[in-house]
């Protein structure tokens, strides 16, 4: 129940004689709404005890009475009622601080420019947070697909996708550009892991040479991760790649980096300033880079790591946009294009597992759909907080990321659709 | 908020660091109320009455910039709005975005009761906490205003879940909050045509209502007006457009609002913001491509300043990513990435328990953990120092090594002599590599567990105990 008091009745209740409120015109007897449930504790409080409160209660509640009323004890005069809608103007100004664009990283290298490739892809240049209004975004997101040197372990999701392709790069790079819409191919040189076969450098520069010449897009070459052996791989696959200005996947602070620095310079290539979740430490190397190792700023771009939906994307998330927003307010050290692991979202057993682990868990439905979408909304996500370029595993995956951020970007003219009555649509 | 540094609070606050409200000074509490950790009520000497104008004066400089709203009653209601922040990182955001996901009015009594149902028993363990959906949108689909009231009725019996009404019918909201006018239900929505009537409602009823108008102008001019007429629990809806062109404007207008409520302190719309990723069903009829565009709006609107949505899908391949998004952008920044490093108990292990590694990277600690004490596994779960980084980034960045392994076991006292009768530890898949040296540096039997936890289960009926080499 809702108790209201009327003014003089307020008088009452504090035990004094109200003489006049000050500065307030009362036009008729102002009901003050007292909430539910009686007393609200504010309100109880406000008109707890003491007459010598008295004076210093009704100074608040004269400010009350003024508009707006709601401010200070949740009270509310009694309704106006009106019959014109107020006529009023919206508008949003721009941020100012965003004054330093993004540096523009060119991927591939036509004939003109001494590669092989048919097209290029250019990634950076913003000027604002991703489809913001604030100033344009010169380029759309570009996917690049993942291929592997040997057969690996995948979700089943994933996996059936290639299973036709899945001895052969040259074949499997040909089938995610041809079928799959592939910007760019990745091609990881997995196998040169001392752990898994060893391959040497040169037989692993040859399978680059291979995917090379099955494709005309631009690639990213990605070593083992072994921070022992990437150096010389990445060396040799940037020699044999010469002037194709790949990207070079990765530098890092926990290995030899100033050879993979070396390597692109040159032989032409981009470098791919990678760190883990740290922003200091993504300025540390990209510093370097620039400074010890003498890389130009258009061939740096950065990996700051892609953690899975619900397995740290929320650090992922954060990072990135930290890093994009100092960028674009004036930080030299990371105004450059980002580049996103989506294919980790893969990491998350909800993508892959049967079913839910948990017995008290809701049922997690088919697995078959639940992979994708978490590719997806990794991605998704991650391009919101100024991610540019994304290594994406499934099909699916990619047609949606790509349909989103280039809704978003302003690339789909669609037919308009009325909204006006979704309360009625029959689903 | 007005103030922004505790100096600036601290003048307001008694200043006879009392300890009450459970910090040192009034000087660090003052600290907790502009990071919003501590609330007024927590320091008791400012309830008092000679503080009571001081209190009030905080009350107003320390409100949330954008207008908190609160729908339903009871447990399960939920806040919405509530933000300081444009980015989640200089503080955190509040009030994660409510999830309503629809019923309609011309659905089959049984049909109706079941589909409630799964809304409200929706569960998803993660990280010590069950993630839930929050509320039930009735849609009038029929045109009828009883029937309507009716499907409001039952929905109400069937659940505790705060309610969203929703037709632009005021005779239909009318009758419907007739039948739940103690439930606090939010009314959807108020018009250019029909808002003087739905404002009449959001007054003789006392709910919270949504202002819909994809005109920006016109959306302010609808929350003026309701403003002017006292009615200050107030949801906007700029309109979802689900796809080209027009979602584009629909994200602009998502920023714009949010941006003119938290940085230029535009009260007149500093209100929480409604996004409907159900109208991915207008343009898609096949169900799982319209669940996944559905969970595509819900996502880029969860990232980007959506209060409260209306969903459709309840396939989990919509809601798992969902929830877990939400949890996402909405779990505290400054809450800490790491748990101690140790030797953990999980249930009560013997001496023919297995020994277990992980990291010390919270997420990875907290799933490992539960999946072991979910399936009653009794064990030793060891946390390594990784500087709170993940299995398999640690042992590519090298902070799982053998020698940290060692370590944490040296540094917990944990003998494995004493206290297994097996002398084996068993790490992760992902660290699979690690064996050959683990093995060397602390000469115990070294297995290599599943690379997901969820699979410890299956790992142990077939590997443990460990066979006699
Ligand atoms: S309870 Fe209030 S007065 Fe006492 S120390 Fe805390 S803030 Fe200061």
């Amino acid at each position: 129940m809702t108790k209201k008091i009327k003014l003089s009745e307020l008088g009452s209740l504090l035990g004094g004689e109200i003489q006049a409120l000050e500065g307030v015109k009362i036009e008729g007897d102002v009901e003050i709404d007292l909430g539910q449930a009686g007393l609200n504790p504010q309100m109880a409080y406000a008109l707890g005890h003491e007459t010598a409160q008295v004076a210093i209660h009704l100074m608040n509640i004269s400010r009350i009475l003024g508009y707006p009323v709601d401010q200070m004890l949740g009270a509310t005069a009694a309704p106006k009622r009106l019959t014109k809608l107020i006529e009023s103007r919206f508008s949003a100004g721009k941020i100012e601080d965003w004054k330093t664009p993004i540096q523009e990283v060119v991927l591939g290298a036509t004939s003109s420019d001494g590669g092989t490739r048919k097209s290029t892809v250019t990634l950076g240049g913003e000027t604002a947070l991703p489809y913001y209004f604030d100033g344009p975004m010169p380029h759309r997101n570009h996917i690049t697909m993942d291929v592997f040197d040997m057969p690996i372990n995948m979700a089943k999701a994933v996996k059936s996708n290639y299973e036709d392709v899945i001895n052969s790069p040259a074949e499997w790079a040909k089938k995610v550009v041809r079928d799959f819409g592939a910007d760019m191919v990745t091609i990881h040189l997995i196998s040169t892991d001392p752990n898994i076969k060893d391959t040497s450098p040169a037989q692993a520069a040859k399978t680059v040479e291979e995917v090379l010449q099955a494709v005309d897009v631009p690639i990213v070459i990605g070593g083992s991760g072994n921070p022992e052996k990437d150096p010389a791989v990445l060396e040799k696959a940037a020699e044999v790649a010469e002037g194709e200005r790949c990207l070079l996947a990765s530098a890092s602070l926990n290995l030899d980096y100033a050879r993979i620095a070396e390597a692109a310079k040159k032989y032409n290539h981009v470098v791919l300033s990678w760190t883990q979740l740290e922003i200091n430490a993504q300025k540390e190397l990209n510093r370097k880079l620039m400074k010890q190792c003498g890389v130009a700023r258009e061939n740096i771009l950065m990996d700051p790591t892609t953690a899975a939906l619900g397995y740290g994307l929320d650090y992922a998330y954060t990072n990135m946009e930290r890093i994009r927003l100092a960028g674009l307010s004036g930080d030299t050290e990371l105004n450059f294009p980002m580049s996103s692991g989506t294919t980790n979202a893969w990491g998350a057993r909800e993508s892959w597992m049967v079913s839910s682990p948990l017995k008290e868990d809701s049922d997690w439905g088919p697995r078959e759909y639940r992979g994708p979408i978490w590719e997806i909304v990794t991605g998704l996500t991650l391009s919101l907080a100024g991610n540019d370029l994304f290594m994406m595993m499934h099909p699916t995956a990619v047609q949606v990321l790509k349909e989103i951020t280039q809704t978003l970007y302003g690339g789909k003219e669609t037919e308009p659709v009325n909204i006006d009555n979704w309360i009625s649509a029959v689903i | 908020m007005k103030l922004n540094s505790p100096l600036q609070v601290y003048k307001y606050l008694p200043q006879i660091n009392c300890a009450e409200c459970g910090e040192a000074t009034c000087m660090a509490f003052a600290s907790h109320l502009i990071d919003r950790s501590k609330k007024l009520d927590d320091c008791p000497p400012l309830l008092k009455d000679e503080f009571k104008k001081k209190y009030m004066e905080l009350q107003t400089l320390l409100a949330p910039e954008i207008h908190e709203v609160t729908i339903g009653k009871g447990e399960h209601a939920r806040k919405i709005g509530g933000d300081d922040v444009l980015y989640r990182h200089q503080l955190t955001f509040f009030n994660p975005t409510a999830f309503a996901y629809d019923v309609w009015d011309t659905m089959a009594e049984t049909e109706l009761v079941e589909r409630i149902n799964k809304i409200s028993n929706f569960r998803k363990f993660y990280v010590g906490k069950f993630l839930k959906v929050d509320m039930v949108a009735v849609r009038c689909v029929s045109g009828d205003a009883l029937k309507f009231a009716n499907t409001v009725k039952k929905v109400a019996e069937t659940t505790k879940l705060p309610l969203v009404l929703c037709s632009f019918d005021p005779a239909a909201l009318k009758a419907a909050l007739e039948v739940v006018k103690d439930k606090n239900p939010l009314i959807y929505a108020a018009t250019e045509k029909n808002w003087g009537e739905v404002a009449e409602l959001a007054l003789n009823y006392k709910v919270p209502v949504v202002l819909f108008s994809p005109d920006l102008d016109k959306l302010k001019s609808l929350a003026l007006t309701f403003r002017e007429m006292g009615i200050k629990d107030l949801v906007l809806d700029p309109g979802s457009y689900p796809q080209g062109v027009q979602l584009k404007g629909s994200f602009e207008r998502f920023i714009k609002l949010r941006r003119a409520g938290i940085k230029e302190g535009q009260k007149d719309i500093a209100f929480p913001i409604m996004a409907v990723p159900l109208n991915a069903w207008l343009v898609y009829k096949d169900a799982v491509t319209a669940s996944y565009w559905e969970t595509v709006l819900a996502s880029v609107f969860t990232v980007r300043y959506g209060d409260i949505m209306i969903l459709h899908s309840l396939e989990p391949y919509a809601v798992l990513p969902e929830v877990h998004l939400r949890d996402t952008i909405y779990t505290d920044p400054r809450t800490p990435v790491k748990v101690a490093p140790g030797v953990n108990e999980v249930g009560s292990p013997a001496k023919d328990s297995p020994v277990i590694v992980t990291t010390n990277f919270a997420l990875t600690y907290y799933t490992v953990e539960s999946d072991l004490s979910s399936n009653k596994i009794n064990c030793y779960l060891a946390a390594v120092d990784t500087d709170g980084i993940g299995v398999e980034a640690a042992v590519a960045g090298g902070q799982l090594t053998a020698a940290k392994i060692k370590d944490t076991f040296q540094k917990a006292g944990f003998e494995f002599k004493d206290k297994t009768s097996h002398n084996a530890l068993i790490l992760p898949g992902l660290a699979a590599r690690l064996q050959g040296d683990v093995e060397d540096v602390t000469g115990l039997r070294v297995m290599i567990g599943p690379p997901d936890s969820g699979r410890i289960p299956g790992w142990m009926e077939k590997n443990w105990p460990p066979k006699p080499k």
